[in-house]
C-alpha cells in the first residue's frame, strides 16, 4: 500500500472520535477501587475503633498523605500520556506527601508519647503492610496502565513508575483505615517502601504495556 | 489540525499530505544518523502516520502543533530502530561485503502494512482494501460489501488500530 492509499484511508477515518485517556482512567479506577475495595472488606476491614481513631489527628494525617500522593499522581500520570506536553509545575506536586509527612514527623517528635520511637517506627504489623498495600494496588494499577494506554506515553518507565505511584495510593488510602498504626515515623518507613515497591513495578512494566 | 479536529474531512487529508514530506525527511535524516541505509523510510513514515491518526486525540489543541507531531515521530523511529536493531542490521552489513558498488535502490515500496494487511480479519481487510486500494468511500464500501456504514466504519477504525499494534510487534 503507499503513502497516498494510506493517507485517504486514514482520511476516511476521520469521523471516529476516541475517547481521552482521562476518560478511560476514571472508569478504569471506579472499577478497580471498587474491586479492591471489596478485596479489603473480606479480607482486612476497617479496623474497630475506626470511629474514636477519626478523632486522632495522627490517624486523618495518613489519609492526607495517601491521597496528597494519589491526587498528584493521576494528574502526572495524565500529563505524561500527552506527547510533547512538558511536567512544568506539576512534578513539584509530587513532593506533596514527603511535605506533609515531614510535618507530620516533626509533630510527632515534638509530642510527648506513650511508645518510643523505635516501637513506633517499627509498628506492630509492618509486615502485613508490606503485603495488603501491594495487593490492593494490584487492580488499580492494572487500570491505570489500562487508562494510560489510551494516551500516547511517549516515556513509557515514567508514566509506569506514575502508574505505580498512582495505585500505591490509592490502596494505601484502603489500608490506612485498617492499620493500627498511626505514627507518622510508621508511615514513613512502611507505607513508603511498599509505594516503591508498587512503582517499580509500574515502571518496569511501563515499558512493555505503554507503547503506542 | 484545529480545522480537522473540528470535523473538517478535507483539512485533515491535506494535512496528513503536508506533514508527509516532512516526516519522509525527518525519517531519512534518523536513519542516517543512525547508521541505517534510508531504503526502509517509507515503511516508518506510515507507522508514523498511522500513529498520529490513532493518537491524534492527544494533543492538546491550544499548544503548538509541531513538537506534538515530532514527539510521535521520534518516537516511532526509535522504535522502528530497536526493532530493525535486532533483525536486520547484521544483515545489512553483510551486503554491503558482499555486493561492493552494487547500486542500492534508495527507497523501496514499503511493504510492511501490505503484509500485514493481508493478515487482518476478512472483514477488516475488505473494508481497508476497498477504501484504500480502490479509493472507495465509505457509502461505496458499504453497499459493495452489503453492510452498513456504521459497521463499514468500525471496521475500518478496528483494522487500523490493529495494523498499528501488529506494526509494533505486539
Amino acid at each position: 500500500m503507499d503513502t497516498d492509499h494510506l493517507i485517504r484511508t486514514l482520511a476516511a477515518d476521520q469521523d471516529w472520535r476516541e475517547r481521552p485517556a482521562a476518560a478511560w482512567l476514571t472508569v478504569g479506577l471506579i472499577c478497580a477501587g471498587a474491586l479492591s475495595s471489596m478485596i479489603f472488606m473480606m479480607t482486612l476491614r476497617v479496623r474497630p475503633d475506626f470511629m474514636t481513631a477519626l478523632h486522632n489527628p495522627f490517624f486523618d494525617l495518613k489519609f492526607v498523605v495517601t491521597l496528597s500522593l494519589a491526587i498528584p499522581a493521576i494528574i502526572v500520570g495524565l500529563r505524561l500520556a500527552r506527547p510533547a506536553a512538558p511536567l512544568g509545575w506539576r512534578g513539584w506536586l509530587l513532593l506533596l506527601p514527603v511535605v506533609v509527612l515531614a510535618g507530620g514527623i516533626a509533630a510527632d517528635l515534638s509530642m510527648p508519647q506513650r511508645l518510643g520511637m523505635g516501637e513506633r517506627l517499627v509498628g506492630s504489623n509492618s509486615r502485613v503492610c508490606l503485603v495488603a498495600i501491594p495487593s490492593l494496588s494490584l487492580p488499580l494499577l492494572a487500570a491505570t496502565l489500562a487508562g494510560l494506554r489510551h494516551g500516547a506515553p511517549t516515556r513509557p518507565a515514567l508514566a509506569g513508575a506514575a502508574a505505580g505511584l498512582l495505585s500505591a495510593g490509592l490502596a494505601a488510602t484502603l489500608y490506612a483505615s485498617h492499620c493500627p498504626d498511626d505514627s507518622p515515623l510508621f508511615v514513613a518507613t512502611w507505607y513508603t517502601i511498599a509505594t516503591a515497591l508498587v512503582t517499580a513495578v509500574g515502571a518496569l512494566l511501563g515499558p512493555r504495556v505503554l507503547r503506542f | 489540525m484545529r480545522s480537522a479536529d473540528a470535523g473538517d474531512d478535507l483539512a485533515y487529508h491535506q494535512l496528513l499530505k503536508a506533514v508527509t514530506p516532512v516526516l519522509r525527511a525527518a525519517t531519512r535524516r534518523g536513519l542516517a544518523r543512525a547508521g541505517q541505509p534510508p531504503d526502509q523510510a517509507e515503511d516508518i513514515v506510515q507507522e508514523i502516520l498511522l500513529a498520529v491518526h490513532l493518537k491524534r486525540h492527544t494533543w492538546d489543541n491550544s499548544a503548538p502543533f509541531a513538537p506534538w507531531l515530532f514527539a510521535i515521530a521520534r518516537n516511532k523511529l526509535i522504535d522502528a530502530l530497536r526493532r530493525r536493531g535486532r533483525r536486520v542490521f547484521v544483515n545489512i552489513d553483510d551486503f554491503a561485503e558482499i555486493l561492493p558498488g552494487e547500486p542500492v535502490e534508495d527507497t523501496v515500496p514499503p511493504a510492511e502494512v501490505a503484509s500485514h494487511l493481508e493478515r487482518l480479519p476478512p472483514r477488516q481487510r475488505d473494508v481497508l482494501q476497498s477504501i484504500a486500494v480502490e479509493s472507495a468511500s465509505i457509502r461505496e464500501t458499504a453497499s459493495k460489501l452489503s453492510m452498513s456504514e456504521g459497521a463499514v466504519r468500525v471496521a475500518l477504525h478496528r483494522g487500523l488500530a490493529s495494523l498499528a499494534a501488529r506494526l509494533r510487534g505486539t
